[in-house]
């Protein structure tokens, strides 16, 4: 039988199975932690923070940082949301989202967040970096103004021979995911479609599908990102 | 000495302009110019989109009238992705669209007539400017501007359930429509709450159009002779020469009624219609080619439509077409003035096609979508509620928009407008040194019979706002009234 650890979240006692990670415990207790680079089934990487909680008076990453017997965590508190906000906020000026002309509205978890956490307008500067869309895929479209770079396709999309079939370009801010042109070609119709599902932003688009949902049946038309938890 | 007077900002319109007017030593007017001084450039920065983003995208142009940018985009991309030029979409796509097209027509020049020129009938141009507005309507003609604000609402509702959201929605896609209408969304026009019904628009509409006539009758000086000047006019039509607002032929008459550009396909515009760049305003002055500058250019809108429509295809519109063709005894209506009444029975027309469309089964089809094979450029022409719109994209071989030239109703109304200034001021100011507001009013009024929208005609967003600067002949300011 599994070594069961309590710890607490926001002064909730909770109880956990040794070895679990702060996001995951947490969730079975039905408490809602943002999540953006983080994917189900995929080996979590901490890069976005939006998972940022206070554990034990030290600020960590809950994707990445199992809990620990008499853990207490900060989760919903104005310190932390403020903080969770200003990677929303970071996240918006680095990139150029347009979300009234964008596909994705009402199905973005990036915008659904910036709703979440009641972002008017960002306390940084407006970088508008020129991006462009590399359209070249004839499935796919790679718009890099909205990319976050949160490696969710990287991490997620591969060959039969385990070969990412995206992957960084460049370096620094300049930084791009790229469709790897020899890959890439042999990207079946399933792949494709579970990339366009995978990416958490407007970045990879469906070739000719946009706004076939109707306003009002999209994944975040009725709820916030997160209602699916109790707390 | 000479002198130059600016109204800045144009007021009750939407979008910003200014007019500029110059007297020469005799206090006499000698120049008119209406200048748009607005600049937005949405046909740039479409460029290097998805095809598929520009009915989204390009609507933002307006928020009045996005639902014609919106159409008009979704019908070129219909051309581009093989749906046809207007008769391949599935009946419940067209008439879907439709139904949102009317409801935005209904919306918007109800919008325009309660909201921005009821104060001016109501009150009189000359009237206290801080009555003479919606506040001062709703003061103290109650009933009246209720009637208003729940026609509009009508009108918002509609566009909310074809296109999912009241302004900005996404109904139109490339070959049709992404919903139907459930019977419980039509049920709620046909069967709703009084006064939110069908019925009672089409009831509303037509004590609007009575409300005119009867000023019209007691004004008529005003209504008749108020830039009343000959031109050409211009529109869609439906083939057979009935009204149609949503798809049909491009028609011009001239002054007394001669057909000038014969019911030609919209898919060819360039081959009819050239735009002409001045200095001194960023909107353009389209003509027809076949005529020139000098006598190419024509008016479109409300009294263009009635102008070149043969008849209107819904009964009770019908009725008062006849009433109003009668009035210029069959001959084409050049009196500006009269875009009023030419607005309100559009504003009963489309209440009629609303309910039509609202009773018609297909609506409630699932076959929403048409696709066939590709091609690379495609042309979207519709009547938007100020006129004619159109709108032209060029695509490349991989879906991104590489052209788009959009020519805006309140674009094709340029020279009327700065025609129907000129008039006014000449008539106003000639001889005056001092310049009143009931002056610059009665230039606004002009102006506003147009019902501009010169964000969208500059593809501009803004307040809208008049101002009357003098100057002298050194293009010194000397004074300035802003209001």
């Amino acid at each position: 039988m599994a070594d069961i650890i309590n710890f607490t979240i926001d002064g909730k006692e909770c109880v956990a199975e040794k070895g679990t990670l702060i996001l995951q415990a947490v969730q079975e207790n039905d408490i809602y932690i943002p999540t953006l680079c983080n994917y189900k089934g995929v080996k979590p990487q901490g890069s976005c923070r939006i998972c940022t909680v206070r554990a034990n008076d030290r600020l960590t990453t809950a994707c990445t940082t199992p809990v620990g017997d008499g853990m207490e965590i900060e989760n919903d508190t104005s310190e932390i949301n403020d903080f969770r906000k200003s990677v929303i906020e970071l996240l918006f000026v680095e990139g150029n989202h347009f979300c009234p002309a964008c596909e994705m509205s009402g199905e973005c978890e990036l915008q659904a967040l910036a709703y979440r956490f009641q972002m008017m307008v960002p306390r940084f500067t407006y970088q508008f970096p020129k991006r462009e869309i590399d359209a070249r895929h004839p499935k796919i479209l790679k718009d890099q103004n909205r990319c976050i770079r949160c490696k969710r396709c990287i991490r997620t999309i591969k060959d039969e021979k385990g070969r990412s079939v995206f992957a960084f370009f460049g370096r620094g801010k300049n930084i791009e995911v790229n469709v790897d042109p020899v890959l890439g070609s042999k990207l079946t119709d399933k792949l494709a479609a579970k990339a366009v599902e995978v990416c958490p932003v407007g970045s990879i688009l469906p070739r000719e599908k946009g706004f076939r949902t109707p306003i009002g049946q999209r994944k975040f038309d009725h709820e916030p990102i997160g209602s699916e938890y109790k707390h | 000495m000479s002198k130059k007077i600016t109204i800045e900002p144009v007021t009750r319109v939407e979008g910003h302009g200014k007019v500029t007017v110059h007297l020469d030593d005799n206090n006499n007017v000698i120049q008119t110019r209406l200048h748009i001084v607005e600049f937005r450039g949405f046909e740039r920065f479409i460029q290097g989109r998805p095809y598929w983003e520009a009915p989204v995208l390009v609507q933002r142009l307006c928020g009045i009238c996005p639902v014609s940018h919106h159409l008009a985009a979704a019908k070129a991309m219909d051309v581009i992705v093989g749906a046809g030029t207007g008769d391949g979409l599935t009946p419940v796509a067209e008439k879907m669209r439709r139904l949102m097209h009317y409801g935005q027509i209904f919306q918007s020049h109800v919008l325009h007539f309660f909201h921005l020129v009821s104060p001016d009938l109501l009150f009189g141009i000359n009237a206290d400017p801080t009555i003479r507005n919606i506040i001062g309507v709703a003061m103290e003609h109650k009933e009246l501007a209720v009637q208003g604000v729940m026609m509009r609402k009508f009108g918002q509702e509609i566009i909310k359930v074809t296109a999912g959201k009241k302004i900005h929605g996404t109904g139109a896609i490339p070959g049709g429509i992404n919903k139907n209408l459930s019977i419980e969304e039509r049920d709620k026009f046909l069967k709703g709450e009084d006064p939110l019904n069908v019925d009672k628009m089409i009831g509303w509409s037509l004590s609007v159009i009575d409300f005119f006539r009867n000023y019209h009758a007691k004004n008529s000086e005003l209504i008749d002779n108020m830039a009343a000047f000959p031109s050409n006019h211009l529109s869609l039509v439906r083939k057979d020469g009935a009204m149609d607002l949503y798809h049909g032929v491009v028609r011009a008459v001239d002054a007394n009624g001669k057909k000038i550009l014969h019911d030609v396909d919209p898919q060819d515009y360039l081959d009819y219609i050239g735009e002409e760049v001045k200095s001194w305003t960023y909107m353009k002055f389209p003509f027809l080619i076949e005529y020139g500058t000098e006598k190419g250019w024509y008016r479109v809108g409300p009294l263009a439509r009635l102008n070149t429509a043969d008849f209107i295809p819904s009964p009770l519109a019908q009725k008062e077409f006849e009433i109003y063709k009668a009035y210029t005894k069959g001959k084409p209506n050049n009196m500006s003035m009269h875009t009023h009444w030419a607005r309100l029975i559009e504003v009963l027309h489309a209440a009629e096609m609303m309910k039509e469309l609202l009773n018609d089964s297909d609506l409630q089809d699932d076959n929403l979508e048409t696709k066939g094979n590709k091609v690379y450029e495609g042309v979207g022409v519709l009547e938007a509620p100020r006129g004619t719109l159109f709108h032209h994209y060029r695509i490349n071989d991989q879906d991104l928009i590489e052209m788009a030239n959009l020519i805006v109703s309140t674009t094709n109304n340029n020279i009327p407008m700065n025609k129907a200034v000129e008039m006014v001021a000449k008539e106003q100011m000639n001889g005056h040194a001092v310049i009143t507001e009931p002056m610059m009013n009665a230039v606004e009024v002009a102006i506003r019979a147009y019902d501009p929208c010169l964000s969208c005609a500059t593809h501009a967003l803004g307040k809208m706002p008049l101002e009357i600067s003098l100057y002298n002949n050194n293009n010194q300011l000397i004074d300035r009234k802003r209001k």
